[in-house]
């Protein structure tokens, strides 16, 4: 998921007895897992939780077209410059659905494309980072996409129902995602001498910022209970950066490659990695804009939506003229 | 003579040109992955880009297999200086604007399809057998190009202005594709391409319908801009090709 700190409520959770009737009501059948549809009444919080979610998540979808994107047009054959441009389409792909699936609570695209471009509405931290080398499109592909899966799956029993349905076609596609951003690692580490330590360094610069993918420790996370309550999260922050790191270490040794974490080791006693503190100075400090490509990422995108007015005004303007015509023959 | 007759020169030039026209264009427009004016149409040019590699597989290991010295599509594509590239000028064009990236695909997209649909009738049953496959997706292309030259030529004063800017500058360079050499003139006699006079009297024919209905005037008397058929191209061609062949030149034999 690509979707960090999103405001919930900020008040308590409410139990049964202090809801009114209507509230009551919804939150039974969240807890009977019945799903919510866009046309049922649901809490104010509710649809403002989901809007900021669901639009951050596919702002995501659309500035991370752009690390990716960066290594399009120097991808080293045919076939891995097909497969990028189809993932990266596949991300615009997932962009649109997205959108569609927020506009169903009250919101249009427009809206919140110009929160993306005023820097009101939040992408996820990672897509801040450079692609410096190839070895990025794999690492990218594996614990991004690998990252983002461990948070998409369970969004799949999301309580609300167009975001829950999006999620179980956009996972489809992720695990493709996932598995060709591993593949470039393996290529890489049975490659050449430069090819492996391209592959480490990727590994090295790429992991705690994925790590930091999952959002501050639950001890720190104001949003979550709220959100659990409203089947909108289903776990917390730590325990799916935990099953992220399981599945993934054994990867990386898998291909020769380590974590940068001394501290990452096997702990039998817990049958799960331990690993070490992340430094979440950072992670704050790309929240705010201060990371590596924020200024970058966000003009690229503001220059693409100025850039292409003309473009957009130009499409309405011939459908109104056809329209005219259709009229003036009728 | 002997050697040379080995290798079927004109149908290995033929694979060439088509498969260096898809690869060069098919860079060209996937730059703006991320970039375009709405999210459907970075979802459009991507989905043509992904047509136009495939269809560059296709047309240069064909190439290969005709030369019989072991390249691949990918030798070919990303081993080849400027010189031995064999695609029109048009394709190799900067982006520009959206409307410069729009009619530049347009030009190429009403060529591509009336000659493809040419070549499935060639003598050559792999030439054959590649235009069967690339026209069903030159079709798409052209209609979606057609639509929006159509909208954009008549939409705002600002679209049509950008539109007929862009058309000014390409224009020249739509001769190229249907201007025969030696060449084209042996392959059309070996039934394996068809004369290049009938592709380009169908391909003005559909340029003069197609743009007076999106009430734009291509130039009048412009001058022919060719080369890149023949190896000669403009300057902008090798920065594409070091962009392009950065990895496989950085690390030579390195396996991705």
């Amino acid at each position: 998921m690509y979707a960090q700190m999103v405001k919930s409520t900020g008040a308590r959770v409410k139990s049964l007895d202090e809801m009114d009737p209507e509230e009551r009501a919804f939150q039974v059948r969240i807890d009977a897992d019945i799903k919510v549809e866009p046309k049922d009444w649901m809490p104010e919080g509710y649809r403002k939780t989901l809007i900021r979610q669901i639009s951050q998540h596919a702002h995501s979808e659309i500035v991370g077209q752009l690390p990716e994107g960066n290594w399009i047009t120097r991808a080293p054959t045919l076939d891995r410059k097909a497969i990028l441009i189809a993932k990266v389409q596949d991300e615009a792909g997932h962009g649109l659905y997205l959108y569609c699936a927020a506009e169903t609570l009250g919101v249009s695209r427009d809206e919140m494309t110009e929160q993306l471009l005023s820097g009101k509405a939040k992408y996820s931290s990672i897509f801040n980072y450079p692609t410096l080398t190839w070895a990025d499109i794999g690492a990218i592909g594996w614990l991004v996409d690998g990252a983002a899966i461990m948070n998409q799956v369970p969004l799949q029993r999301c309580s609300f129902g167009p975001y829950s349905r999006a999620m179980i076609r956009i996972c489809k596609e992720e695990s493709f995602h996932q598995r060709q951003g591993y593949d470039i690692m393996m290529k890489l580490c049975a490659g050449t001498a430069e090819q492996k330590e391209m592959a480490q360094d990727a590994l090295n610069r790429w992991w705690w910022p994925s790590l930091m993918m999952f959002g501050p420790s639950d001890q720190d996370s104001v949003h979550s209970a709220q959100s659990m309550a409203w089947k909108i999260k289903q776990n917390s922050n730590d325990e799916l950066r935990q099953k992220f790191v399981d599945q993934t270490v054994p990867q990386a040794e898998y291909i020769g490659l380590k974590t940068p974490d001394p501290d990452c080791k096997w702990n039998e006693a817990r049958g799960a990695y331990d690993f070490g503190e992340i430094d979440w100075s950072e992670f704050y400090e790309v929240l705010k804009g201060n990371g590596p490509c924020n200024k970058e990422r966000l003009e690229a995108r503001r220059k693409a939506w100025d850039d292409g007015a003309w473009f957009r005004d130009a499409l309405m303007a011939h459908a109104k003229k056809r329209e005219a015509r259709k009229m003036a023959a009728e | 003579m002997k050697a040379a007759a080995k290798i079927d020169m004109a149908l290995f030039e033929l694979a060439l040109r088509m498969g260096d026209n898809d690869i060069v264009l098919a860079q060209r427009i996937s730059a703006w992955c991320g970039h375009a004016p709405i999210l459907e149409e970075d979802i459009a040019l991507a989905n043509v880009a992904l047509d136009l590699i495939g269809q560059t597989k296709l047309w240069l290991d064909l190439a290969g297999e005709i030369e019989g010295a072991g390249r691949s599509a990918d030798d070919l594509a990303f081993l080849r200086d400027a010189r031995a590239y064999k695609n029109a000028l048009l394709v190799e064009r900067p982006n520009g604007d959206f409307a410069y990236t729009l009619m530049r695909q347009f030009l190429f997209d009403a060529w591509h399809l009336p000659m493809l649909r040419a070549l499935k009738s060639s003598s050559e049953q792999r030439v054959a057998d590649i235009a069967e496959k690339a026209e069903k997706e030159a079709r798409y292309h052209l209609e979606r190009t057609e639509d929006l030259i159509i909208r954009l030529g008549d939409g705002t004063q600002e679209s049509h202005s950008r539109m007929q800017a862009a058309l000014d500058d390409l224009y020249p360079f739509a001769g190229e594709f249907v201007a025969p050499d030696a060449i084209d003139d042996e392959l059309a006699s070996r039934k394996i391409a068809p004369a290049l006079s009938e592709i380009g009297a169908l391909y003005f024919d559909y340029l003069e319908t197609a743009l007076a209905e999106a009430t734009l005037k291509a130039p009048v008397d412009a001058p022919v801009r060719k080369g890149g058929r023949k190896g000669l191209h403009s300057e902008e061609l090798g920065y594409l090709l070091a962009e392009m062949q950065f990895l496989q030149r950085a690390y030579p034999g390195a396996k991705w």
